[in-house]
């Protein structure tokens, strides 16, 4: 699981904020380049978050999500050393993730 | 030099399964959660409720929005659900090619609570939309754009 996305998961109380930064271009397939020609979609279509082995978040996602994606969500019953983990999908079939541990 | 080159075909056709499983694999990355397709695909906001359900509006829902973004590319966005049983969260933004930009499904156990970033292509409402009970409740703020999200 070593990818490239980000993840701090930060303790408060029993809950686990977690902020989560993907690296994907997020193209929507409407913009052109300089020569006029359509840029193809190439997005992040769904994203899974799982604290241990428990999803804690599912997500299906359309091109509007911005360039470089962020999200942040919150996990209750979450203690110290918990591992928090995020994958995404894209619509060309690539995938990335990444992993943390609850601090 | 045959018994090579067979040898050689037979670990590229392992090789080549190996890539094909690879690719369909991640194809099932979400446990439960089936993609809205239709919702996304929507090209208006009638078109995502007809898809989703046309929701009733809520003050219950807290929605955290710019009122004026300068660049749309990045438009922070965080949703508060404080109807109980809350088990799904869309951002909607209405003025956009394809108005639903995101929808996250919350399990028990998650707080019924999310933030990113999304783009805005121009001046719009953006509607955060709560699936709760097998009910669907609404609040909306419009945030102002002053470079748009889409353009390039």
């Amino acid at each position: 699981m070593a990818g490239q996305i980000r993840i701090r998961a930060k303790l408060e109380g029993d809950v686990a904020e977690v902020k989560a930064l993907m690296r994907h271009p997020m193209e929507t397939g409407q913009r052109k380049d300089s020569a006029g020609n359509k840029i193809p979609a190439h997005f992040i279509t769904q994203v899974i978050a799982k604290m241990g082995d428990k999803v804690v978040l599912e997500s299906q996602w359309g091109a509007a999500v911005s360039q470089n994606p962020f999200l942040s969500f919150r996990v209750k019953g979450a203690k110290a050393g918990d591992t928090i983990t995020v994958e995404w999908l894209d619509n060309k079939g690539e995938t990335d993730s990444g992993e943390a541990v609850v601090k | 030099m045959v018994k090579h080159m067979t040898r050689n075909r037979r670990s590229f056709l392992k090789l080549a399964g190996a890539a094909i499983a690879l690719s369909i694999a991640p194809l099932k990355l979400l446990a439960e959660f089936v993609r809205p397709e239709k919702a996304l695909a929507a090209t208006d906001l009638d078109g995502v409720f007809a898809q989703l359900g046309t929701p009733t509006d809520s003050d219950q829902i807290m929605l955290e929005s710019p009122d004026i973004a300068e660049n749309g590319a990045v438009v922070p966005v965080g949703v508060t659900s404080n109807i109980p049983g809350t088990s799904k969260i869309y951002v909607v933004i209405e003025k956009n090619p394809n108005p639903l930009a995101a929808a996250f499904a919350i399990p028990e156990g998650t707080e019924a609570f999310v933030q990113t970033r999304v783009k805005v292509a121009q001046t719009s409402p953006i509607y955060a939309v709560v699936e709760a009970g097998g009910k669907l409740y609404k609040t909306s703020r419009e945030t102002k754009v002053t470079l748009g999200g889409c353009g390039g």
